[in-house]
């Protein structure tokens, strides 16, 4: 759409820039205020440079966390996005099966994340959880808060069950848009099931996948909640996933010049990030329109 | 030949029988898998604690309503949910109410620094919870907002004003912009035009954006239990400290969970075409 330009148009902006600079910018000034101090208590500060900079990224910490955070994301995405796929081609078209499936589908994106994490924690427990119970009896060694491999099993399955009806719903509304004439046509070269995949299916799915990748990069680069009840970043720190560590670190030990380098250092991350999905986006809708 | 025709046209309709199957066992056992833990955590809610702690059953056998009854008797915890509520409620209502005239002005008009704008604003909704806890706690405090509902409001807007901008630009693109000058040169001015025409067109994405601030509102645990003690304590952060000393109660816990799940449940129908729109910030 062609839009005017109108510069009066900023007063129409004007309430979310206050109200996201009251909520972003102040506090992140903090951040950077922090990340430049030492303090010796009683509220003295003086003025560090970039010594915590230098502290965190010399730290084993910070890098060992950034390792496990970048695996994890690694894992999931290496899982999520050819099952979600798949998933979507499985999906009924039309009519009350489609409905069905998109319920059903949604329920575990609105579950509140902690209570993800507690079902999980119930699920995989082995005296009282259905999960842990079977493979125990089984005869298969279980236990997620002592075992490192049980524990990252879990958590990367709770984050699979949660999230890959994103990805799946995302490929489904991909797959809704592509016309039919492209199937006939398809048909008409008698082309195989996995040709009509490469060809027709996923190129026009690319769009919306590249959205569903960046997406679930990005809110599993910042995961929280769903790990830290399920098994509060241990056994030792195995599952101490960046949010998770620097939580530990602001909150739990409150040393406030190195969490806030490390946040800073973590929010540049996620910048960058940002700017890549936004560029996608852009660019998509310039094919499109 | 004409045998033979005969043969392929059966031969492929047995096929795609074959296909549709394999495709509803899919579907079947990718649902299982949904739906299994779900279940779990609600069989576990309907149990009594001895039930659950001595013997494994896969459905209640002594079926009990008393968790609930717990829950919703006990201040301690069902003051949970209306706090949650509340602060939802209120994070909703101020990140529509800000996001509708921005969402506008970005769909509709060029100008200085828009670009810039919109990208700052997706940033926002990207940043980690966890670098503003500790900043927000201070803030707050420091303005002697800490542990009110409207502080968790607030720090909600940093993630949701974005994701409301975002999604009712996606919805407000796809009006024509010949509407808006039909509306003005019949003599509308513009909060009259917005109010009584614009909106209604919007509809569907105004509830849409509503939808997901509240959702993700509600699942949020981090920046709301840091920023609250007693007074507006959400159910997430009760939830996670249901450690008493004889352990956990685990049916009460159970019937908590599936109580946070409800009000999600309750409206998925209605917007069950709109997810993916919603989760990609209206870009589907």
């Amino acid at each position: 759409m062609e839009k005017t330009v109108n510069q009066k148009a900023w007063f129409l902006v004007l309430p979310v820039l206050v109200l996201v600079a009251f909520s972003a910018v102040i506090p992140l000034m903090t951040v950077v205020n922090y990340s430049v101090q030492d303090t010796f208590g009683n509220n003295q500060f003086f003025w560090a440079g970039l010594e915590w900079f230098k502290e965190m990224l010399d730290s084993e910490r910070m890098w060992n966390a950034l390792g496990r955070q970048l695996m994890f994301s690694g894992i999931i995405l290496l899982i999520e996005v050819p099952l979600g796929v798949f998933v979507a081609l499985n999906m009924p078209k039309s009519g009350f099966w489609s409905s069905f499936c998109l319920v059903l589908m949604s329920l575990p994106l609105l579950i509140p994340w902690n209570v993800v994490g507690t079902i999980w924690q119930i699920f995989g427990r082995v005296d009282i959880g259905l999960l842990g119970y079977t493979l125990d009896a089984l005869g298969i060694d279980y236990n997620y808060t002592q075992d490192t491999v049980a524990a990252w099993i879990t958590i990367v399955v709770m984050d699979v069950w949660h999230w890959t009806s994103l990805v799946a719903l995302l490929a489904y509304a991909g797959l809704k848009s592509i016309p039919d004439a492209y199937y006939q046509a398809a048909k008409i070269d008698q082309a195989s099931r996995w040709k009509v995949f490469r060809y027709i299916e996923l190129p026009k799915m690319m769009g919306v996948l590249m959205i569903a990748i960046l997406l679930r990069f990005m809110d599993s680069f910042m995961i929280y909640t769903e790990p830290f009840v399920v098994t509060g970043g241990g056994p030792g720190n195995a599952t101490t996933l960046l949010s998770i560590d620097l939580v530990k670190m602001a909150l739990g030990q409150f040393d406030l010049g190195p969490a806030a380098a490390f946040s800073l250092m973590y929010f540049l991350v996620i910048l960058l990030i940002s700017w890549v999905f936004y560029t996608v986006m852009i660019n998509l809708e310039k094919r499109e329109g | 030949m004409a045998a033979d025709t005969t043969m392929t046209a059966a031969s492929t309709r047995s096929r795609s029988k074959i296909r549709i199957n394999s495709s509803a066992v899919v579907m079947t056992l990718y649902l299982l898998f949904l739906l299994l833990p779900i279940y779990w955590l609600l069989n576990m809610s309907l149990k009594t604690n001895s039930e659950i702690l001595n013997t494994f059953t896969l459905w209640p056998n002594n079926l009990t309503f008393a968790n609930y009854a717990t829950i919703l008797t006990d201040p301690a915890w069902y003051m949970g949910y209306v706090n949650s509520l509340i602060y939802v409620l209120m994070n909703t209502v101020i990140s529509l109410a800000v996001a509708l005239p921005a969402a506008y002005a970005f769909s509709r008009y060029q100008f200085m620094g828009d670009k810039h704008l919109f990208f700052w604003l997706l940033s926002n909704r990207m940043a980690p919870p966890a670098v503003f806890a500790l900043p927000f706690f201070q803030l707050y405090s420091s303005v002697g907002l800490f542990d009110t509902h409207i502080a968790v409001a607030l720090a909600h807007c940093l993630f949701n004003v974005p994701l409301a901008v975002w999604i009712l630009e996606g919805f407000m693109r796809g009006v024509p912009k010949e509407i808006d000058e039909t509306a003005y040169i019949d003599g509308y001015s513009f909060p009259k035009f917005f109010v009584k025409i614009f909106m209604p067109l919007i509809a569907s994405g105004i509830g849409v954006a509503a939808f997901f601030c509240f959702m993700f509102s509600w699942v949020e645990l981090l920046l709301s239990r840091t920023l609250t003690t007693v007074d507006a304590k959400p159910i997430a952060a009760i939830m996670t400290r249901t450690q008493g000393a004889s352990g956990i109660d685990w049916g009460v816990l159970a019937a908590a969970g599936i109580l946070t799940i409800v009000p999600g449940a309750l409206v998925i129908y209605f917007v069950r075409n709109y997810i993916a729109k919603g989760f990609a910030l209206g870009r589907v």
